[in-house]
């Protein structure tokens, strides 16, 4: 039934589709493009010239790769990144997890109000809270530990992890607890046995957010881990590597791309969860 | 559920210490200490009360002026490209078939670090001089076009601003979108169907039903990109730090604390930052403990 009228009059929509698929494609096409081109034709033309014989494989290198991890220490600064985002990861989605149980189904006096000063805290940024800390970090050797940045984290994620799972696990029937109660389940048993495995899946949303976020960071790091090299996360040190070598592309975009690697993995793989955990922050269901 | 008297302290008590250590505390010496200057420790011997020096250098200083003029630019032209291209995307993306292809490509940046971001970008803008090999994609079609090859992060004030401004919406685009067509596709068919029958042309029906129906969730998401963007620090530490009239409330904070060890002036900044955010994040926390404690 598709005329070739109303085929003609689409023609506008799809362009518009098309350039904005481009305007977020071009740019990440650039870096990888780059990342694998040998300095001396980074440097003689545009990466786009690659378009033209993009299968000719002997104009392509990984020593780039092979630079950036070994010799610019992004191995070392790759494993620090997992060594800080998956203990501070589940760190703080277990504390929210308890905080949110209790606030939901837990009777004590303040409730209310401790809540909501929970969630009220979201709005103090950062910046806030680093000068009175650090003094405090420095004198108890946290600073430029991984202790010290795995709370820092938690911290920092707790208004916002406790708000997502409160709302999750507040709307949990109300008969599963009662029933765990008269069989005479503790707490703790009914949190272990009952609430972690029915929230599941908002735990995977706060666990994928937290991690991103983690891994993602550049100012937490820059505060609690920036005098210490060895301990610093591949944000920091490709950060650094951009004011100490911000002319050498083929560096670059190399560590950008070894930087991205585990959260585009994560996201392809877990898109899912990462958006309902960004509707549930958003709009109310 | 019957607890013990003690038992809900021990599932509150480990986020309510390391709330009040992280949070709370520093919240209210951060206060404190911007009435005193510099220095670290704010009971040293050598940090003295200043009284509102700290403030009157936030908002008499040429470069703190810049830094707030600078913010403001940044949250008018991110809040209302992030939003409108969101809606665009939501609202475009529902009527072809490789939709999720699409929104995939528009999302990942989400994923990603402001870093890593910044030196995607970073390569946009590459400059070389007039007649060596243009690197960066901009400066490639401007020259190819028969212009000259433009210093994007230096040409001052605008251009290098709104250059950092669109790694920005480059990167929250993909957030918004996804949040829209969600609230989009929530909406019931028939109501657009029904004003379609009516003879509505396409975009009288985004104007008078669609705009109207995602208003709230508009509303929501403007606010928290507002948010985001007073906070924006990554992008101009990476791409400029700040050089070059670029200069935000954020990174002359950080440049304060760790390049002048100022901690005075520091904490004035960072206060400055929290007065900002408050308004905008008051609406969006009324929403937040509405659906709070209902039990």
């Amino acid at each position: 039934m598709t005329s070739w009228r109303s085929v003609l009059a689409r023609i506008p929509l799809h362009v518009v589709i098309i350039a904005f698929a481009l305007l977020w494609l071009l740019p990440t096409l650039g870096l990888l493009v780059t990342s694998f081109r040998t300095p001396s034709d980074i440097f003689g033309s545009g990466w786009w010239t690659v378009l033209a014989h993009p299968f000719d494989f002997r104009q392509y290198t990984i020593q780039n790769y092979i630079g950036v991890i070994y010799r610019q220490g992004l191995g070392r600064s790759f494993l620090n990144s997992l060594l800080i985002s998956v203990p501070a990861t589940f760190l703080s989605a277990f504390v929210a997890a308890f905080a949110a149980f209790a606030f939901a189904w837990m009777e004590f006096p303040g409730r209310r109000a401790l809540f909501m000063l929970v969630v009220a805290l979201m709005v103090v940024p950062l910046q806030m809270t680093f000068i009175p800390i650090l003094p405090i970090y420095r004198r108890l050797h946290l600073s430029g530990t991984f202790p010290g940045i795995w709370l820092a984290h938690t911290a920092y994620g707790l208004p916002l992890t406790t708000y997502l799972l409160h709302s999750f696990i507040s709307n949990l029937p109300k008969d599963i607890f009662d029933s765990a109660s008269i069989d005479g389940a503790s707490p703790l048993r009914i949190f272990f046995h009952i609430v972690v495995p029915v929230s599941v899946p908002a735990l995977a949303s706060v666990l994928i957010f937290q991690f991103l976020w983690i891994w993602n960071d550049l100012l937490v790091a820059l505060i609690y881990l920036g005098a210490t090299p060895n301990v610093a996360p591949v944000t920091l040190t490709v950060a650094n590597l951009v004011t100490n070598r911000g002319q050498n592309w083929e560096l670059l975009t190399a560590a950008a791309f070894v930087s991205a690697a585990l959260p585009l993995v994560v996201f392809f793989s877990l898109q899912r969860y990462f958006v309902r955990g960004i509707l549930a922050g958003s709009i109310k269901e | 559920m019957r607890t013990g008297r003690w038992q809900p302290w021990l599932f509150v008590g480990p986020a309510l210490i390391i709330i009040a250590f992280f949070l709370v505390y520093p919240t209210v010496m951060t206060i404190v200490r911007s009435f005193f200057g510099r220095g670290q420790e704010l009971f040293g011997p050598n940090v003295q009360f200043v009284g509102l020096a700290n403030w009157k250098y936030v908002f008499t200083s040429p470069t703190m002026l810049l830094a707030l003029r600078n913010n403001a630019f940044w949250v008018v032209m991110f809040t209302f490209f992030t939003v409108t291209f969101g809606v665009l995307l939501a609202v475009l993306l529902d009527r072809v078939r490789y939709e999720r292809i699409i929104k995939s490509i528009v999302f990942v940046p989400a994923a990603i670090s402001y870093v890593g971001a910044s030196i995607i970008w970073k390569f946009v803008y590459a400059y070389r001089a007039e007649g060596l090999p243009q690197i960066g994609l901009l400066n490639a079609i401007v020259v190819a076009l028969g212009g000259k090859p433009v210093g994007w992060l230096i040409e001052r004030p605008w251009i290098n601003n709104i250059c950092l401004i669109v790694v920005g919406i480059w990167i929250w685009t993909g957030f918004c979108m996804v949040i829209f067509s969600a609230a989009y596709k929530n909406i019931p068919r028939a109501l657009l169907e029904a004003a379609r029958i009516d003879g509505a042309t396409e975009w009288q029906v985004f104007r008078k039903v669609t705009l109207p129906l995602l208003g709230p969730t508009i509303a929501v998401v403007a606010t928290t990109m507002v948010v985001q963007v007073l906070k924006v620090f990554d992008i101009v530490f990476v791409m400029t730090n700040g050089a070059y009239g670029t200069e935000v409330i954020a990174n002359r904070m950080y440049k304060e604390m760790f390049n002048f060890f100022n901690y005075g002036r520091a904490s004035a900044i960072a206060v400055v930052l929290l007065f900002l955010i408050v308004p905008f994040m008051v609406s969006n926390l009324r929403r937040f403990t509405q659906q709070g404690v209902t039990r």
